[in-house]
């Protein structure tokens, strides 16, 4: 064979791997956020379908997959159908320059363990990211109803708002580490010099950001079921509502392992690469610690999501404009400076 | 082989922002021109990805993408504008000749493009792969280009200002 | 690979349509959005200029033309606004007081 053929077939192996992980993932996601917002208050949560309810988010899928599909009579058709395609294009296709690990030998061949390494990966995200809202912005116009309407109104300005302060506090990240690359901001990360702690501000701003950004409480005002029923996603029906909850959960576990990348040290143990294991071993290790702190933010996502109750849309604007983002401007020059002093 | 591969990119991205682009002209309602100009956008991200300024077109989705047209779907649902039905789209002598003035106009620049630079430039500068990166245009923008940079800033800074004073209803 | 000409004439094909669309529309927000085409069309062929001359100043361009596009949008933007807010419409026939 050929050698571009042998590193396309790699390509699209790792592209077929990364994502049935990550659909299953987005399926236990949402078992997971069940039965911990049950265990949050004081409930068993579903625990019937399969032993102690793990095969639920099948018999979720199923039932979504047999409702009728409702398009409202005066909606726009297109884009009302688009939409939802947009969300979740966008969600999963964040993952790709995300590392996943280090390089692996298998077969005699070096894989490495990411689907592109993208020059510049961490705007790459970023151009996603802000592509993100158009499925909800559109989904919210195109319904024809004004629940909708409002939805996608607070969200549009809500995204564009915390993406601000999102970005600047990535500068932080990318001066320290001095490039845009994610693989080579993981290796700046060795040992113990993991990005929370050469950046906690900048850290907790991106944290913040993440929750407005995947509209998760307590900034999901687009979505507010007490005022605006279901906000953007209220005229969707069956499939199409399932893509946009799989977007939503897609977007937190993609978040997650972003922010477990750029802040807490991606696939790095501390110094596990000096312990003087097997190659192959190393390389589980260190894919094993990526999925544990992937996993350990998507509880904390969740975890925040039944504890704190939802902003007013005023108090919202005012986090966004009047603290968030002075605080990452201030957070920005203090690094610079320190950066350029200790040069 | 790789030639080839370029071409048919080319022709793919050039038809679509092409297509896009008449029909953003032509759509009535607001909302799908929007549509129309952001497929156009993308196509553009990608033929400035075959010039090999991957900076630029990361930019390009970042901003024109990200941020300008989602102000622009924004104002459209925010005005809640409706289709153009009630303004004549009849066929008008005026039409006629804004359509023959562009012809016209695309006519003469397809003519000096072709006579001026035919044959001239065949191929990609070999750098260019190093000057699309961020590092290249970082340094350029920040060292031989500092005072634009900032009057750039400034620029913003005033739109910025601008934009609120204009949109407010009344300052108390 | 490809002569310049290629990316230079698609430029001009856009941009012809751009001022079409200027030309032609009347909703002022669709004219807009007209615009934005024109600065981008002339954003190809800076950026192809810059590729095959193998000199970054056009990619510098480009940048400052993004600042620009993105200033006009939000005054323009503004503008439309508070015009929608006074005389509640977008047709540029009928926002006139200024012709004599």
């Amino acid at each position: 064979m050929p050698e571009w053929l042998i590193e396309l077939l790699i390509t699209f192996a790792k592209i077929a791997v990364v994502h049935g992980v990550l659909l299953t993932a987005v399926a236990y996601t949402v078992y997971l956020e069940r039965r911990v917002s049950a265990f949050i208050q004081n409930r068993i949560g579903p625990n019937r379908v399969g032993p102690e309810g793990l095969l639920q988010p099948l018999a979720d899928v199923i039932k979504l997959l047999m409702k009728e599909d409702i398009v409202p009579e005066r909606a726009n058709r297109f884009v009302h159908a688009l939409a939802p395609g947009i969300s979740i294009i966008v969600a999963l296709s964040t993952i790709a320059v995300v590392p996943f690990g280090d390089t692996i030998e298998l077969f005699g061949r070096q894989i490495k363990l990411q689907i592109a390494d993208v020059n510049v990966g961490i705007l790459y995200i970023f151009a996603l990211l802000s592509l993100g809202v158009y499925g909800i912005t559109l989904s919210g116009w195109a319904s024809n109803s004004k629940y909708s309407l409002l939805g996608g109104l607070r969200s549009s300005a809500q995204m564009i708002s915390y993406e601000l302060s999102m970005g600047l506090s990535v500068i932080g990240v990318i001066i320290i580490s001095g490039t845009l690359q994610l693989d080579e901001i993981v290796y700046a990360q060795y040992g113990w010099k993991w990005n929370i702690i050469l950046q906690p501000v900048g850290f907790i701003i991106f944290l913040v950001a993440s929750f407005a950004e995947t509209n998760r409480l307590p900034f999901d005002l687009p979505e507010a079921e007490q005022e605006l029923v279901g906000g953007y996603h209220t005229e969707y029906s069956s499939m199409k509502f399932a893509l946009f909850f799989l977007a939503e959960y897609a977007a937190i576990i993609v978040s997650s392992a972003v922010i477990a990348t750029l802040y807490l040290g991606g696939w790095q143990f501390p110094y596990l690469q000096d312990f003087g294991l097997p190659q192959i071993v190393t390389s589980i290790l260190q894919v094993l610690t990526f999925s544990v702190k992937v996993v350990a933010l998507v509880f904390f996502f969740i975890w925040i999501r039944w504890t704190i109750p939802r902003f007013r849309y005023d108090q919202l604007m005012d986090l966004g404009w009047k603290v968030m983002l002075p605080i990452a401007l201030a957070n920005l020059l203090v690094t610079a400076l320190v950066v350029l002093l200790l040069k | 082989m790789e030639w080839k591969l370029e071409l048919i990119l080319f022709v793919l991205l050039s038809v679509m922002a092409v297509f896009s682009a008449i029909m953003m002209v032509t759509r009535r309602s607001p909302i799908n021109s929007a549509i129309f100009l952001i497929i156009n956008f993308f196509a553009s991200a990608g033929i400035y990805l075959l010039l090999q300024a991957q900076f630029i077109a990361v930019i390009q989705v970042l901003v024109y993408m990200g941020a300008i047209m989602v102000l622009v779907i924004f104002v459209i649902m925010l005005l809640n504008l409706q289709d153009e039905s009630k303004l004549s789209e009849q066929f008008s002598y005026k039409k006629l000749t804004s359509l023959l003035l562009s012809v016209l106009l695309f006519c003469l620049l397809g003519f000096s493009v072709f006579f001026g630079f035919s044959g001239k430039f065949t191929s990609i500068s070999g750098e260019a792969e190093k000057l699309g990166t961020a590092e290249s245009l970082g340094k350029e923008l920040v060292l031989a280009y500092s005072v634009p940079f900032e009057i750039a800033g400034l620029l913003l800074l005033a739109a910025v200002v601008g934009a609120v004073v204009l949109a407010k209803k009344s300052f108390d | 690979m490809l002569e310049i000409n290629y990316y230079l004439i698609l430029s001009a094909l856009l941009f012809s349509i751009g001022v079409l669309g200027v030309l032609v529309r009347r909703n002022a927000i669709i004219i807009f959005m007209s615009i934005e085409l024109m600065l981008n069309a002339i954003n190809i062929s800076l950026v192809s200029f810059s590729s095959y001359l193998g000199e970054i100043s056009g990619q510098i361009f480009v940048f400052m033309v993004l600042t620009v596009a993105a200033a006009e949008a939000a005054v323009g933007l503004a503008i439309i606004i508070s015009l929608y807010r006074n005389k509640s419409t977008v047709n540029i026939d009928e926002i006139n007081i200024l012709k004599w």
